[in-house]
């Protein structure tokens, strides 16, 4: 298989303040595949994830330093546009969280402020094909100016995954996009992210061995900071190299 | 290219918008210090008072004193005609309007200021003396430059022959600048320069007493009551709503309240402190309520079950252990609500505090005024005397106002416990 | 009089308490069979209590209402004397004389009508008083024995002393209610007079006010029927409802600009430093009493803009709206700004990730997804900043003027309500007067618009809040 590698982390520490909550992550990301990161409680994964989009520069104690490359680019290096970067890299959240509008401008919020579309009529097709592409626009369609609040959980979910897909990016992050939501609406959504990765590289965090068991091709298991291992998923559940990889799949802490 | 030039749009948006953010906060700090520049480059002069030097003989005729050791002699002795005399005979003037310039140049006090004097220095009769006499209004003003000397005579407070008086006496050194302790002893004077706010202090002094004691009491009851032991019921919603109502009352309502039932059911004296004090301890009432409220209910529940595991019962654990330790928020809301009192103008006009005082009060029921209103009856008058006078009593205020927010806080600070 | 009864009582009280606490710490030692249910201190509070506070209730109650009974008692007196008919005023009037000789400065024509009120005066005034006192002691007697008997019957003491406390904190609670239903009789009270004679209509539609017509000299005197045209038509409060609206705009359009970017910019930009010294500079804003704010509009600010104009030619008068309104925004300054900052620190920040997500810049986060999120909250802040605005009184009564016209023009001087209220009631008027009573109408209309923005605004805000819970 020809893997292309999308993003490459390199010597990456995260500091909060002065406690340290990332040592020295070197790791790869292949293009249109699913990767998944798990790891106990607090192991960091989920600081890791929010480096690649750089929503850490929200938190102003928060300080990195290292490499990440997107497409061969470091995204940390001086002058780097931020607004650009997040176009290409999109997030998705643990609770979802639309935006106390209606379900189209959810969507067209995105399309908008880039500019993406020229008039009225391609915003319409924008919002369609993401509602589509996310799954949501079937049981919404009839409903588009009904407030993106009013829908059930893993609905609002679905709705926030086609916000992030409004603006076509290229790599799609997901910190925990199930754990807030009930067992179907949970197999909606990984039944989602596996069509979706065809069309984008997705990496997600999840606090379910079981999940990225299924919904993952690599996956990546952190402890208290530090990557431990990194393989493909198979190997990673079936027979790690590392000792404490084997400990925390089998359950033996976590 | 396209998205080049809007992304560069969007971050000159982003610019623009923080730049507002930026004027926005620099208009009121500039708002701020212009106010506090006016008053206070307005009012430091008030605190000095122009006085003109000069030599009199202390003629026992014009006084018509014959023997020294007569009291009552003494006491009603002639001091106008001595001073008028003896004045206006040190300057030359040509007529009858002159010499009438001459002595309005001295404030209209000077008879008194002269009988203070003799009293002191009764072995002098018959000498010529020294003796300071405070200026008049016109006078004191000119000589802190107030006055523009370059309009046409008649536009003017001083005639050209006062002014050449003036630069007179300023050649000949006789004019000095003294502490203006009048301001603080004396009471309300249709004379700026014989006014004080001292009055005023008193009055303010006394109608805050009468809020403190009045409103502290009850908010405090109040505040026990509806944080501890008030059922939830449509009673105690309706209690609820009544105080934040009244929070929200302007001011100027509680003084047509206290003019109508205070004034006219209870019949109370118009006018005094005591009714100032209770139609300000209503209004600040609801303000010591809801600070107080917001500091029980910041004291755990653990302190509260604590003291009735020990067999205390509710009573006495709200009051031996709640109350005490929600004291510093309750007591900084006290000084705040206070301040605010302090401040107030509308209410205490409308019960007739607008009364032309000169007395100091000696006590809540006599007719006084307050430091605001004080600023108020001055601002209104024309004489240019009273500007100082007026910026004076606002640095007067705004320097209790200071001192009591900073106790507010410092109380707060230094006693409150934090529950984490 | 009365401050000898209340002396007696506090000595009185104060004395039961120590001897009832020994007598009972002494009987309980020396009888066993009396089990104390309580510490001897709240049997002897319980005694006192009751022997005190009935009495000193009946004292203050007793001093509320005796002068207007007795005051009735005179004027219907004198009413049943008199042949003709007398209006309320002209009892009034005669009631005052009477009290005016018994106090002994009474000037003028002394009648025999006159002399006999004062006789009865003084024989009620001392009926009364000896009424009060017998009372007074009554209760302290009888009060005192009903305490003691529960008492002696061996009652859970602190459990009554505690329910007589509660009593009193319920009592201090209901002092806010006494209070709005005290203001709300107050002004209805002389309201209600004001519209026997003016209609409503004339007054809440009325464009001209000029209180001053309204002069009645005597008033034993019917009016004519043009008389009584006149003086309605003098109290038309249009002109003073649009002054106030008027000002309070001019007020918010320089409140709000600046309320809202400072509250924006503390709440999202600012950093520890800024927040530290600037916030509390904006709060003095908030701290300075409002007659400041007057004399500074009066004296400093008003003539600035005559001169302004004068200087490129418009002419602006020296008590302008326009001064008289950005004095009272500039006041209004901190309300919008820490309520404002207070409201968008409550948007989660999820949302603001979300926006943060999909590349949108700070100032497009806060534009398009915060601030909408805040305005319910945002709007009832402004709402209670224009209550503040319309019942603002001293800044207007110093800069604005007294000339009840309708203009929008803010060069043009207009008059307010709060305005028109003082300047009613700080001259020397006869209470009964349609004018003074024309202060406590207007006084009504006032509170009535006020609180009902209050009301809208906190519920805006509740609903608001309601959404993020």
């Amino acid at each position: 298989m020809n893997r292309e590698a999308k993003v490459i982390s390199k010597n990456v520490d995260v500091f909060y303040g002065n406690k340290q909550a990332l040592f020295d992550i070197n790791l790869e990301i292949f293009k249109n595949e699913v990767t998944a990161l798990i790891g106990p409680s607090g192991c960091g994964k989920s600081t890791f994830l929010r480096c690649i989009n750089r929503m850490n520069d929200v938190i102003d104690i928060c300080k990195i330093s290292g490499e990440i490359e997107i497409d061969g680019f470091n995204i940390y290096k001086q002058g780097v546009d931020v607004v650009r970067l997040r176009e290409k890299v999109g997030m998705v959240f643990q609770k979802p969280n639309p935006f106390p509008k209606s379900i189209y401008d959810n969507i067209a919020y995105g399309p908008n402020i880039h500019g993406i579309a020229q008039n009225k009529q391609e915003l319409d097709e924008i919002v369609e094909n993401s509602l589509k592409k996310a799954a949501l626009w079937n049981e919404v369609k009839d409903r588009l100016n009904e407030p993106g609040t009013g829908l059930s959980g893993g609905q609002q979910q679905r709705l926030c995954i086609a916000r992030a897909i409004s603006i076509n990016p290229e790599i799609i992050l997901m910190d925990e996009p199930c754990s807030a939501l009930d067992p179907i609406a949970t197999a909606k959504i990984e039944e989602l992210i596996d069509s979706l990765k065809s069309s984008y590289t997705i990496v997600i965090v999840t606090h379910s061995m079981a999940q990225a068991a299924r919904v993952s091709q690599r996956t990546g298991f952190f402890h208290l900071g530090k990557l431990i291992e990194m393989d493909e998923t198979d190997k990673i559940f079936k027979n790690p190299n590392n000792k404490m990889t084997q400990d925390y799949i089998t359950g033996r802490f976590g | 290219m396209n998205k080049e030039l809007r992304r560069k749009k969007r971050y000159q948006a982003e610019k623009r918008f923080q730049v507002y953010g930026i004027i926005a906060i620099s208009l009121a700090i500039f708002f701020v210090g212009i106010l506090v520049t006016k008053i206070f480059s307005d009012g430091t002069s008030a605190f000095s008072r122009t006085m003109i030097k000069t030599e009199i003989k202390l003629d026992a005729d014009l006084l018509g004193i014959t023997d020294i050791n007569n009291k009552d002699e003494v006491e009603n002795a002639d001091y106008y005609t001595l001073i008028y005399e003896e004045f206006t005979k040190s300057i030359p003037f040509s007529n009858d309007e002159e010499e009438k310039q001459i002595i309005t140049l001295l404030s209209p006090d000077y008879e008194y200021e002269a009988k203070d004097f003799f009293l002191k220095n009764k072995d002098q009769l018959g000498k010529t003396v020294t003796i300071l006499l405070t200026a008049s209004d016109d006078f004191d003003q000119l000589h802190k430059g107030n006055f523009p000397r370059d309009i046409p005579e008649d536009r003017r407070r001083l005639s050209n022959f006062q002014l050449q008086i003036y630069d007179q006496l300023v050649k000949e050194n006789k004019v000095t600048k003294v502490f203006n302790n009048y301001l603080f002893t004396k009471g309300d004077s249709r004379d700026p320069e014989l006014a004080g706010f001292g009055g005023a202090i008193i009055g303010s002094f006394f109608t805050i007493l009468i809020c403190l004691i009045i409103s502290f009491p009850i908010a405090l009851m109040a505040a026990v009551y509806l944080e501890e032991f008030a059922p939830k019921n449509r009673i105690t919603e309706l209690i609820e709503i009544n105080i934040n109502n009244l929070a929200a009352v302007p001011s100027i309502v509680y003084g047509l309240f206290a003019l109508g039932i205070l004034l006219n059911v209870l019949e109370l004296p118009r006018s005094t402190a005591l009714v100032g004090g209770i139609a300000l301890s209503l209004m600040t009432l609801p303000r010591i309520i809801i600070p107080a409220r917001a500091s029980l209910k910041a004291v755990p529940p653990s302190i509260r079950e604590g003291a009735l595991a020990v067999g205390a019962s509710k009573v006495q654990a709200v009051f031996h252990h709640v109350v005490p330790l929600a004291m510093p928020g309750t007591l900084s809301g006290t000084i705040i609500g206070l301040a605010q009192a302090l401040g107030e103008t509308a209410p205490l006009l409308l019960i007739g505090m607008v009364a032309f005082v000169v007395e100091i009060p000696g006590s809540p029921l006599d007719p006084s005024s307050s430091l605001p209103v004080q600023v108020y009856l001055w601002s209104e008058s024309a004489e240019r005397g009273f500007v100082e006078k007026t910026s004076a009593t606002i640095m007067m205020l705004l320097g209790f106002l200071i001192v009591m927010n900073s106790l507010a806080v410092y109380a707060r600070q230094k006693f409150e416990k934090k529950w984490n | 009089m009365n401050l000898v009864l209340i002396l007696f009582i506090i000595i009185f009280s104060f004395a039961l308490f120590f001897f009832s606490k020994s007598r009972i710490q002494f009987y309980a030692k020396n009888n066993h069979q009396f089990k104390l249910k309580a510490l001897p201190k709240f049997y002897a509070y319980y005694l006192s209590l009751w022997c005190a506070l009935p009495a000193l209730g009946i004292l203050i109650l007793w001093n509320i209402f005796e002068p207007n009974i007795v005051k009735y008692l005179i004027i219907s007196k004198i009413e049943s004397n008199n042949l003709s008919s007398l209006s309320s005023d002209q009892l009034n009037l005669i009631f005052q004389r009477v009290k005016a000789y018994y106090a002994g400065n009474f000037t003028g024509e002394l009648t025999n009508e006159i002399k006999d009120g004062a006789e009865q005066y003084k024989r009620l005034l001392s009926l009364a008083s000896s009424a009060k006192v017998t009372l007074f002691f009554l209760s302290i007697v009888i009060f005192t024995a009903i305490a003691l008997k529960k008492v002696a019957s061996n009652i859970h003491a602190r459990e009554g002393v505690e329910k007589i406390i509660k009593i009193i904190l319920f009592t201090s609670s209901a002092a806010a209610v006494f209070t709005t239903f005290g203001i709300i009789f107050s002004l209805l009270f002389e309201s209600i007079r004001f519209f026997t004679t003016i209609n409503f209509f004339d007054f809440i539609f009325g464009t001209s006010w000029s209180p001053q017509k309204a002069f009645i000299s005597d008033t034993s005197v019917e009016l004519t029927a043009a008389q009584l045209k006149e003086l309605n038509e003098a109290f038309g409060a249009i002109p003073l409802f649009a002054g106030t609206a008027f000002i309070a705009l001019i007020a918010m359009c320089v409140a709000v600009p600046i309320g809202l970017f400072s509250g924006i910019y503390f709440a999202e930009y600012a950093n520890r430093n800024v927040r530290r010294f600037g916030k509390p500079i904006i709060e003095i804003l908030a701290g300075v009493p409002t007659v400041v704010y007057g004399f500074f509009a009066a004296l400093t600010v008003g003539p600035f803009f005559r001169i302004l104009g004068e200087s490129i030619g418009l002419d602006v008068s020296s008590e302008s709206a326009l001064a008289a309104g950005l004095v009272m925004g500039v006041m209004i300054i901190p309300f919008v700004s820490s309520l404002t900052d207070d409201v968008i620190n409550a948007v989660p920040q999820s949302l603001r990730d979300g926006s943060y997500a999909v590349g949108a810049t700070k100032s497009e986060t806060i534009k398009k997804v915060v601030f909408p999120a805040a305005l319910p909250g945002i709007i009832g802040s402004i709402l209670l900043a224009v209550s503040r605005a319309i019942g603002e009184t001293m800044i207007v009564v110093m800069a604005a003027g007294l000339a009840a016209n309708l203009t929008i023009n803010p060069l043009d001087s207009t008059t307010t309500v709060t305005t028109q209220i003082v300047m009613i009631l700080v001259g020397d008027q006869e209470f009964t007067s349609a004018k003074t009573q024309a202060a406590f109408a207007l006084g009504l209309t006032l509170f009535t618009v006020t609180l009902a923005l209050n009301f809208i605004a906190l519920r805006v805000v509740k609903k608001y809040r309601e959404q993020y819970e």
